[in-house]
């Protein structure tokens, strides 16, 4: 009874005594991958009702930490404290971290699409052999209804969209009575009123004392929800500050282990934007089965950007460019000349590449090595009789290794093994190399660390500048497109309903753009 | 917030699942078939009994179906079934005639006997499968050769039962005189469809294989015991086997070596035209039942209107599985497309 | 550069270690059993004279390789199915009966007591046709229907010998014609059996194709990766199809030889069951049944090994009919072995002895 006031106390008191509210603890975590260690003697603290954010670049440990604590890999050495169990917790497997309170919601949605929406809130967390269909399906419908989600407990997952799916993951975890939720990227395919939600829903459970780890790539989404931050790099733990000692641009800093002039030398290059008048490729009414007819056109050397909100056809459209759905209609033309593109091999030949926005599905050859990886765009369009000798391979790959600093063992190394950033820059490298006069970029900046997101910004600049490339840009973060584009194509709805050029690029004109008039 | 209300009601009318429709179009074509040999063949397809023959007739056969489906709903596949109905059988029948172990004790061995040879076959291949990571395909060709080569080591002659206890139980039917008849090889393999129903549908474990085969990588997240579930489906899909190894040599009552050949691959048929996905997480043990019964109906039918040679009996066969591949193809894309196109109007309004 | 091309051959010659292992383990447990009961005749090659007077090279390993002719070329093309479509057709067997009957209709057609070289050429020529279309089919449903390869490749599988029987009827008839032993058997002057320099040109044929097209590759990328490679402008469903193709020739080749050493026809016996030893060479082979990578020259040692295991236990008088149970036990060794979790505590075990010698080493 004493014990349950103290706790009581505790709760309301967190600010104040932090120190004794500590429901997760890991101390001296190290784990080694063939290759590389992934973490080094790292340690981490999580109170009671705090929302707890872990950053790093890409390759700084944080995947490989998270999932220690889920018990999907075993740690080579430290040790895990969790509030409530005497001595040290032993997690093999994510069941035992459920059930140690520990509930996880990935950034790939980790729900079985065949099953009903009630059953992957309940599946794997029933006592009893028999599945209590109807109590599970009523109080299914009354989470979701709490928590908002438009969703039914006897609906089919696969028939939600992804951001339900995601929701209900959440709910999932929720319902689980968990002591420490892990989020693990959960704004990446939601759009901004359902980012709001979902951080109504984080700070609801963080009042009722719940430790949230906030793992993600958008900085603004870190200091509008968090309470602390834990930095790592390169596997080793950086320090962890409260979110008010710690300004965005430090925080960048810590993250990369280096000053901040890149940004600077960035808008430098930026400065030096200038498109020439030739029209390199036009479009009219074109229209795919995922995108309706719209009319584009980009210069030489111009970098333009198609932006608006999840699923207001930015990437359909793209696509439609590229032939990479099916084209229904319009009329293209490249440097003047009326061609048809209704396949990527026609895009291709027309000078065309396409860097698409799913880097797993649609960009990489996972099992194919770095040095095949590159050379294949430039290797189809020579043709299926006209192989590339092995030498000439070997040189191509050695040479965008080099000048995109790809980080990797060898050629020869299976693309599958690498770091998030250095497949994107694979598969940029793969279209580099076949020297497009058109490069259209979805999304090359997402999901990967801010040290290579720096990187490509430039290179994307200063091909605009150097090479006269035309590149199309998009990206979920403005920021980056304001910096990069001289262009911003915005995008309601599925169609076209504003472009913004010179004084109109900033952020309240592009926001007031995709809003629309009437709002 | 406002949004909320329609979108519910929007929800409200969701499509049916996969499962479902594939199963309903399996028994619609079944009832159908049906129909169409009452009308033009007449006489024998208008009693009552020409359908419990058909389970009487291939009772084994229901009994694959099971236990393909569930392997298959897991996502897996199970090829050696057919040896293994065949090893059961012909053991049964060498232990039944050789051992000189008379009565109902006898009998109680050889089921005892039949069991264990499914358990074996079970374990070895749930283990290989699940916790060595093997591809199922190779492990069950596997477990075919060894059931169809240890098969011959047991007997390459063939052995008839005359086991008096084995032939009372034999005899032992359901009817009401005049009727129907329904043997007991049959009522198991109508109960061990009902069982199986239940196991999927109702057990946490049947529900665990759903997942695993829906998406193995999140079942895992979820906390299933993805290598237990896994294991345990090729347990079933093995024991099954092996009771219909039993079931079968009861309708046949001698052992041969060419008991089962090829049923392996006519279970296949039967859960896929049932509507049960290779691709796993789609699927159900009554859809397989009326795919088995698509099955037998044709060759029934086949028979019925007199075409002699036994050819035409395997192509019409193929020809009804060409037909139900293509339909499940084609349902599938056109679904797809509107769940897609669902999901991009609901993206659109939010 | 040194260090580059050794690892390289690393990577490359992974994929050899399980195969050559398996044909290792069988060679020594041949030369044991030699010594032991003190007759080495399962390695003695000898010369005879066969019935038409000709010097031929006979013996054990000539008959394994001889045997395994057909099964070989068949698990060539079943090896480019697989690594394009992710999947196995199992209806090589039925097809290939198809295939012998289309051959055999033709040689008929011209009349089997004169058969000649141009008979010959036109009745294979006309049964890859054939065979073609039938592959084609499957390839098809595979890659425009988007249908899975067992599933797709199951109709013909239960119904192919059918439509055998339907071209030939139930005739089994008899091909007794020197040209035909020439191509079955041997070639007068050349003491080596014929089938073995078809599975040679076939895979010199393939070896070409693969040097001067992109086939290896594109066929790896559409296995790996198919919506990749698609927006890479690879047209995934050609590749398939082409895989089909190939694997059509492969069959059409492969029964003309069985056809042609056996001098019979028969729809039900002709290539049985011979799917299920392809997908095995394949697999011992150590390619991904799972589609992707791949690696002929390990699917060819994978059908040496089934014969030569097989031969091995003719040799050691195993009744035929359960050579398949041994079959069977050496198949889960190979696959044990070759498994993933077997696989990691290998190079885990590896690992540490290396990195204890290194330190042994490192203290002198």
């Amino acid at each position: 009874m004493e014990n349950r006031v103290v706790r009581a106390k505790d709760l309301m008191n967190v600010s104040q005594d932090p120190q004794n509210n500590v429901v997760l603890s890991m101390r001296g975590i190290s784990k080694t991958f063939p290759g590389t260690k992934a973490l080094n003697n790292v340690n981490f603290t999580l109170r009671k009702g705090e929302i707890h954010a872990l950053m790093g670049e890409n390759g700084a440990g944080k995947s490989t930490l998270i999932k220690v604590l889920t018990g999907v890999y075993p740690k080579d050495s430290g040790q895990i404290f969790v509030d409530g169990i005497e001595g040290e917790a032993s997690i093999h497997s994510p069941q035992e971290a459920q059930n140690l309170g520990i509930s996880t919601v990935y950034q790939e949605i980790n729900l079985c699409p065949n099953l009903t929406v009630a059953e992957n809130m309940f599946i794997g967390r029933s006592k009893g052999a028999r599945v209590q269909w109807k109590s599970n399906e009523k109080r299914a419908n009354e989470i979701l209804s709490n928590l908002g989600i438009p969703a039914q407990a006897d609906q089919e997952l696969s028939h939600c969209s992804l951001a339900v799916q995601q929701m209900v993951a959440i709910a999932r975890a929720v319902d689980m009575q968990c002591k420490v939720l892990i989020l693990d990227e959960p704004t990446s395919s939601l759009d901004d009123k359902e980012v709001q939600m979902l951080f109504g829903l984080m700070r609801d459970l963080r009042d009722r004392g719940v430790g949230i780890i906030f793992v993600t790539h958008f900085l603004e989404q870190v200091y509008e929800v968090s309470d602390r931050i834990t930095v790592l790099r390169n596997g080793e733990l950086v320090g962890e500050y409260l979110i008010s000692d710690l300004p965005q641009v430090e925080l960048v800093a810590r993250m990369m282990g280096k000053d901040l002039n890149d940004l600077a030398d960035l808008e430098e290059i930026g400065q030096k934007k200038t498109a020439s008048e030739a029209v390199v490729y036009e479009a009219e009414n074109l229209s795919s089965s995922d995108s309706r007819p719209f009319n584009f056109m980009i210069r030489e050397g111009e970098i333009n950007g198609f932006t608006g909100l999840l699923g207001s056809g930015r990437s359909e459209s793209v696509r439609a460019i590229f032939g990479a759905d099916r084209v229904t209609g319009g009329t293209v033309k490249v440097k003047g000349k009326a061609v048809s593109i209704t396949k990527p091999h026609e895009a291709m030949k027309a000078g065309i590449g396409y860097l698409p926005e799913d880097r797993k599905r649609d960009g990489i050859i996972s099992d194919l090595s770095v040095r095949e990886n590159i050379i294949l765009a430039l290797q189809v369009m020579k043709g299926f009789f006209h192989p590339m000798s092995r030498k000439e391979t070997e040189q191509f790959a050695d040479e965008y290794i080099k000048a995109l600093k790809i980080k990797t063992a060898s050629q020869e190394t299976p693309v599958g093994s690498l770091s998030g950033g250095n497949q994107q820059k694979v598969i940029l490298a793969r279209w580099l190399l076949t020297h497009p006069d058109y490069l259209i970029l979805d999304e090359p900046t997402r999901g990967i660390d801010v040290g290579t997101k720096l990187e490509i910004q430039k290179l994307v600049l200063k091909l605009a500048a150097e090479e006269n490339m035309s590149i199309t840009f998009i990206s979920s973060e403005i920021e980056e497109m304001l910096r990069t584009c001289s262009r911003l194509i915005v995008m309601r709805d599925r169609n076209i309903v504003g472009e913004l050029t010179g004084d109109e690029l900033n952020q309240s004109s592009v926001m007031k753009t995709i809003a629309g008039g009437g709002q | 917030m406002t949004v909320k209300n329609p979108e519910v009601s929007t929800v409200r009318r969701q499509p049916m699942s996969n499962t479902k429709l594939l199963m309903l179009i399996a028994i619609g074509i079944f009832v159908f078939m049906y129909a169409a040999a009452m009308i033009f063949l007449g006489k024998r397809f208008l009693t009552v009994q020409e359908i419990f023959n058909l389970l009487n007739n291939n009772a084994y056969l229901i009994i694959l179906g099971c236990s393909l489906t569930i392997v298959m709903i897991g996502g897996g596949i199970d090829i050696s079934v057919g040896g293994v109905v065949c090893l059961t059988a012909m053991s049964v029948a060498k232990f039944l005639q050789f051992s000189g172990i008379e009565g109902p004790a006898g009998v109680a061995l050889s089921i005892l006997l039949a069991l264990a040879i499914g358990l074996f076959f079970g374990i070895e291949q749930g283990f290989l499968v699940s916790y060595l990571g093997i591809q199922p395909f190779i492990v069950t060709l596997a477990g075919m050769f060894l059931s169809r080569g240890v098969t011959t080591m047991v007997s390459s002659e063939n052995i008839p039962i005359k086991h008096e206890a084995f032939q009372a139980m034999k005899k032992i039917t359901l009817q009401i005189p005049g009727v129907l008849k329904l043997e007991l090889g049959a009522a198991i393999a109508l109960l061990i469809l009902l069982g199986m129903y239940l196991l999927l549908r109702h057990h946490k474990l049947g529900r665990s294989i759903y997942a695993l085969g829906g998406n193995q990588q999140s079942a895992l997240m979820l906390g299933i015991n993805v290598k237990r579930s896994r294991f345990l489906s090729y347990v079933i899909s093995s024991v099954l086997a092996a009771i219909a190894g039993y079931v079968f040599i009861m309708h046949a009552s001698s052992g041969k070596t060419s008991i089962g050949l090829r049923s392996e691959m006519d279970a296949i048929a039967s859960a896929i035209i049932g509507g049960t996905l290779l691709t796993g997480g789609v699927g159900n043990v009554f859809g397989t039942f009326f795919g088995v019964m698509i099955l037998t109906t044709i060759q029934e039918i086949m028979a019925a209107s007199k075409v002699q040679e036994s050819y035409w009996q395997e192509i019409a066969s193929g020809a009804i599985l060409a037909l139900f591949i293509l339909l499940q193809s084609v349902v599938l894309a056109q679904r797809g497309k509107k769940v897609q196109l669902q999901g991009r109007l609901k993206a659109k309004k939010e | 550069m040194r260090q580059k091309t050794s690892i390289r051959r690393k990577q490359d010659l992974s994929q050899l270690i399980i195969p050559l292992a398996a044909l290792g383990i069988l060679v020594l447990f041949n030369l044991i059993r030699g010594i032991v009961i003190g007759d080495l005749g399962f390695f003695s090659i000898t010369t005879r004279v066969n019935n038409d007077g000709n010097t031929v090279l006979a013996g054990n390993l000539i008959s394994i390789i001889d045997d395994a002719s057909a099964l070989a070329i068949i698990a060539m093309g079943m090896t480019l199915v697989t690594a394009a479509c992710g999947g196995q057709d199992i209806s090589v067997g039925a097809v290939g009966a198809i295939s012998g009957a289309v051959f055999v209709k033709v040689l008929d057609a011209f009349g089997l007591d004169k058969i000649s070289v141009g008979s010959i050429l036109i009745g294979l020529f006309a049964a890859i046709a054939v065979t073609i279309v039938f592959t084609l089919f499957n390839g098809t449903l595979v890659s425009v229907f988007k249908i899975q390869p067992m599933i797709a490749t199951l109709i013909l599988f239960s119904c192919g010998r059918s439509i055998a029987y339907m071209i030939t009827g139930s005739a089994t008839p008899q091909l007794n014609d020197k040209l035909i032993n020439a191509i079955g058997k041997t070639i007068p002057g050349i003491p080596i059996p014929t089938p073995i320099f078809l599975v040679v040109l076939m895979a010199l044929i393939l070896a070409l194709i693969f040097k001067v097209t992109n086939l290896r590759l594109y066929t790896q990328t559409v296995g790996i990766n198919q919506g990749a490679a698609r927006l890479n402008g690879i047209n995934p469903m050609v590749i398939k199809l082409l895989s089909f193709v190939i694997l059509g020739v492969c069959v059409s080749l492969a029964s003309m030889i069985q056809v042609c050493r056996l001098n019979q026809l028969s729809h039900k016996t002709l290539l049985d069951a011979i799917e299920m030893d392809a997908i095995l060479a394949v697999a011992i082979g150590g390619n991904s049944l799972g589609g992707g990578k791949f690696r002929l020259s390990g699917t060819i040692l994978g059908a040496y090994i089934i014969l030569m295991l097989t031969n091995t236990l003719n040799d050691m008088s195993v009744k035929p009919e359960s050579i398949k149970a041994y079959k069977a036990i050496v198949i889960i060794i190979i696959v044990i072995a070759g498994s993933p979790a077997v696989k990691q505590k290998i190079t885990a075990f590896w690992k540490r002895i290396h990195s204890g010698s290194r330190k042994v080493m490192a203290g002198r």
